[in-house]
């Protein structure tokens, strides 16, 4: 049919550059059409919660969740059954847009940042055994003779961790020192397997306390090599004085768990080489028992970690002002909301 | 000869004298690139002779009865770069709708070849004149496209078989994978030069 149409083409004059030009331009409408056609004949209908994941998803890609990008999670969660709340830079919203999709209840991540557990790091405050000259990378600089900085445990300061995120949650002040914006940290985690180091953990948003420090170092030696002279010496006050047990010491290092962590920041307060930060230190609340509230329960006297509050069953409760820490565990377990801070 | 006979010449010369990754030097980029494992490189097998075969029935008709008759030979490699992207594409569709088994097994390589040069490449030497100036017919160039196919895929298979072998050997690791994959796509391409002037 279509030799028919172009044959008589053929007899005009200017036939050398319209019949190719007819001819592939044929060939293209007809592959056109059909392929057309066929996407519509041969539709296979996908599932299209896959689809709607994916909508509701950050399209980051950044592979927080073990898969190989936001599509894939989304083909894990619809056919093989996979969490909703794995997508880090997601976060509560899109675990609860997943979870409509999906029917399930929602089961929200706590949000987490990630932490650098190093105060040194920066140019003008990091001892150096020599002068690197190679690669910039961290992975690279700690290859040769334990890495450039004194302190074998600590930053190298090439900015590995600043590369990979993705987020630009990681800026390098002027002294090049490494800070993580919370805000736009997602604890996708990409930082954490790029520190050479294994510096940086990630930790829930809502905590103050750190220690900042990986040095697995004694006393002596571990002041000689830190550029701040801020290093864990493995003391063990911290842990003592936690009233949780929240801190353990190990290779003298100390280390928080976070699980039992109250945030009181009373390990702040006893840390002799101040290698403890706390970002609300001073600024914590004490408690204060409204008296015309309080039915005296004793539950708060007993969830105290400090024995700051007391008083006799039935009686009204007063608190120690002196004892009290600031770390509001009473005042979530209240009953009568009877616990105020000031 | 008969038809047996030259279909066994053919074969020989197809498979293994002129076999398109080691001595056409065609396809290169999936015998290095889909070889680390034998289940993948066989799929990817599959799928290259029937992509190859499907490609050298439609561009030669396309060629014969479009492009002869009106003296546009100079356009074939436009011509089978539309023919051959619109005929996997289509495939691709009715495979997926009527054999969801077979689409998984072929996946991903369907669309990788399309533009794959061997394709293209035995579409183009099916219509190149041979050395006494006569060209294949349709079902030679069919039978064509079938055995380089079937060529290319048993290549890869040695490959990745090796390749495969390779992974436990105590190596340095900077020779692991690529370098190696490499020197090894050498030694092989040695190998089949032998072939290279055999008579039959």
């Amino acid at each position: 049919m279509i030799v028919s149409i172009i044959i008589p083409l053929a007899a005009s004059a200017s036939s050398t550059i319209l019949i190719p030009v007819v001819i592939l331009g044929v060939m293209g409408l007809v592959f056109g059409l059909v392929l057309a056609f066929a996407a519509k004949v041969f539709e296979v209908k996908l599932d299209p919660r896959v689809e709607q994941i994916i909508a509701s998803l950050p399209g980051a890609n950044c592979g927080a969740c073990g898969q190989a990008g936001c599509a894939g999670y989304a083909d894990a969660i619809v056919n093989s059954d996979a969490a909703i709340n794995l997508c880090a830079p997601g976060g509560p919203a899109s675990v609860e847009a997943i979870a409509k999709i999906m029917g399930k209840s929602a089961v929200a991540s706590e949000k987490k940042v990630a932490v650098i557990h190093c105060s040194s790091g920066g140019t003008n405050n990091t001892k150096w055994k020599y002068a690197y000259q190679g690669v910039e990378s961290c992975k690279s600089a700690v290859n040769i003779a334990d890495g450039p900085n004194m302190c074998h445990w600590g930053c190298v300061g090439f900015n590995d961790c600043q590369a990979v995120c993705v987020f630009d949650a990681i800026s390098v002040d002027e002294h090049g020192m490494r800070h993580i914006d919370k805000e736009k940290c997602t604890a996708c985690g990409a930082c954490v397997k790029a520190c050479p180091r294994k510096l940086i953990l990630l930790v829930p948003e809502n905590r103050n306390v750190v220690i900042n420090c990986s040095s697995k170092a004694k006393l002596p030696v571990a002041k000689q090599l830190c550029g701040t002279e801020l290093p864990c010496i493995g003391c063990g006050l911290c842990g003592r004085k936690c009233p949780v047990q929240a801190i353990t010491v190990e290779n003298n290092l100390a280390r928080i768990d976070y699980a039992k962590c109250i945030d009181c920041g009373l390990c702040f307060t006893v840390c002799p080489t101040k290698a403890i930060t706390d970002a609300k230190a001073g600024m914590r609340k004490k408690a204060e028992i409204v008296a015309e509230n309080c039915i005296g329960c004793t539950i708060c006297a007993k969830i105290c970690p400090t024995k700051a509050i007391n008083g006799e069953l039935k009686q009204v409760h007063t608190v120690d002002k002196e004892a009290c820490i600031g770390c509001e565990q009473c005042v979530a377990k209240c009953p009568k909301k009877a616990i105020k801070l000031v | 000869m008969g038809f047996l006979g030259q279909l066994f010449v053919m074969a020989i010369s197809a498979i293994l004298v002129q076999n398109f990754v080691l001595s056409r030097f065609l396809g290169l980029c999936p015998y290095l690139g889909v070889s680390k494992k034998l289940d993948s490189a066989f799929g990817m097998g599959m799928a290259v002779i029937f992509v190859m075969t499907l490609a050298s029935a439609f561009c030669y008709l396309i060629f014969q009865y479009l492009l002869v008759p009106y003296g546009l030979e100079y356009l074939q490699t436009l011509a089978f770069i539309l023919t051959i992207a619109a005929l996997v594409q289509f495939v691709e569709m009715v495979i997926q709708k009527n054999s969801p088994a077979l689409y998984k097994s072929l996946g991903v390589y369907l669309p990788l070849i399309t533009t794959n040069c061997a394709v293209l490449g035995v579409a183009i030497l099916n219509i190149t004149p041979l050395a006494d100036g006569s060209r294949y017919n349709f079902i030679w160039s069919v039978l064509n496209g079938f055995l380089s196919g079937v060529g290319f895929t048993f290549v890869l298979l040695a490959m990745a078989g090796i390749r495969e072998r390779l992974e436990l050997v105590d190596m340095p690791k900077s020779m692991r994978g690529m370098p190696s994959g490499l020197i090894l796509a050498g030694i092989m391409a040695l190998a089949f030069y032998g072939f290279m002037g055999m008579k039959i």
